[in-house]
């Protein structure tokens, strides 16, 4: 990083900012992590790392190197479109065995199996 | 579609993924061009399901509504872990009977509810079209339903 000093102050004001809030966000979540108490509520800390943590810090990417190189660059949009579309797969793949766990332990609080023809189950386009 | 383009959507933004990773020049655009063809050629060998996307303009305002709800949210979870144990407050399970049937619209609706801090996708169940969520400051179960019937109305304009 040789040519940071080429950064205009206004930018490297916003470019700090940027990178304060998203690196505090995921702190925050990171902290998050550690403090929840089951499982269910830690799969939320770390989301706020994911959206405004890495969007920040992203942001931050695109507007320092597109001035520094008087030229828009933007492959970091491709960073956030990957996190947003890869982490349902890896929360759903915890999720689901979580529950399954709990379910079979008979862990209080968690709703239980659901059969597709159960008594009382809503079908699809009666109500609601 | 024809034969040489079967994925138009995935072509183009195979393209401009390309473009965004190199300098655009016209050396770029002509060589991702040709891989984009190659590729969406092989995606068709995998013959998936083809998303048909009949409402664009309502794609702007959805991003718009999800962009201001992450926007709350982030501050709403910040605030609960800042807090700590200080406050008293509830997590719970929501089940929300959901209309969208549409696969690509479902997983639309999955990774806003997931990208969302303090809402968690948990199961779908597709037989009889319940989705659990997670929700970590249930105060109202209602409400929350309503946020997810909301993106539910705008995934199936643009998807159904």
């Amino acid at each position: 990083m040789s040519h940071t000093t080429d950064l205009p102050a206004w930018v490297a004001l916003i470019v700090a900012f940027l990178l304060v809030l998203g690196s505090g966000l995921t702190l925050l979540g990171a902290i998050g992590l550690v403090r929840f108490q089951s499982f269910y509520e830690r799969v939320h800390a770390p989301t706020l790392g994911t959206t405004w943590g890495a969007g920040a810090i992203l942001i931050a990417s695109i507007i320092c190197f597109s001035v520094l190189q008087s030229r828009p660059v933007l492959h970091e949009v491709l960073i956030t479109i990957f996190v947003v579309v890869t982490t349902p797969v890896t929360l759903m793949l915890l999720a689901r065995a979580a529950l399954y766990r709990d379910r079979t332990e008979g862990t209080p609080g968690v709703p239980q199996f659901e059969a597709a023809g159960e008594p009382g189950a809503e079908r699809p386009g009666t109500s609601d | 579609m024809n034969r040489w383009l079967p994925y138009p959507v995935l072509t183009a933004s195979l393209v401009v993924m390309w473009l965004l990773l190199n300098r655009f020049s016209l050396g770029h655009l002509i060589l991702g061009s040709i891989i984009a063809l190659g590729a969406s050629q092989a995606m068709s060998a995998l013959q998936p399901a083809q998303p048909r996307v009949r409402r664009w303009d309502m794609i702007p305002r959805l991003i718009w509504v999800v962009f201001v709800d992450i926007c709350h949210s982030n501050i709403a979870v910040a605030g609960i872990i800042l807090k700590g144990r200080r406050r008293q407050r509830d997590s719970g399970f929501v089940t929300i009977p959901l209309e969208l049937r549409d696969r690509t619209g479902l997983a639309v609706l999955a990774c806003i509810v997931t990208s969302t801090p303090g809402t968690a996708w948990l199961e779908y169940h597709s037989a009889n079209g319940r989705l659990l969520i997670h929700v970590l400051d249930l105060v109202n179960e209602q409400d929350w339903i309503d946020t997810v019937k909301r993106y539910e109305s705008l995934l199936m304009e643009i998807f159904e």
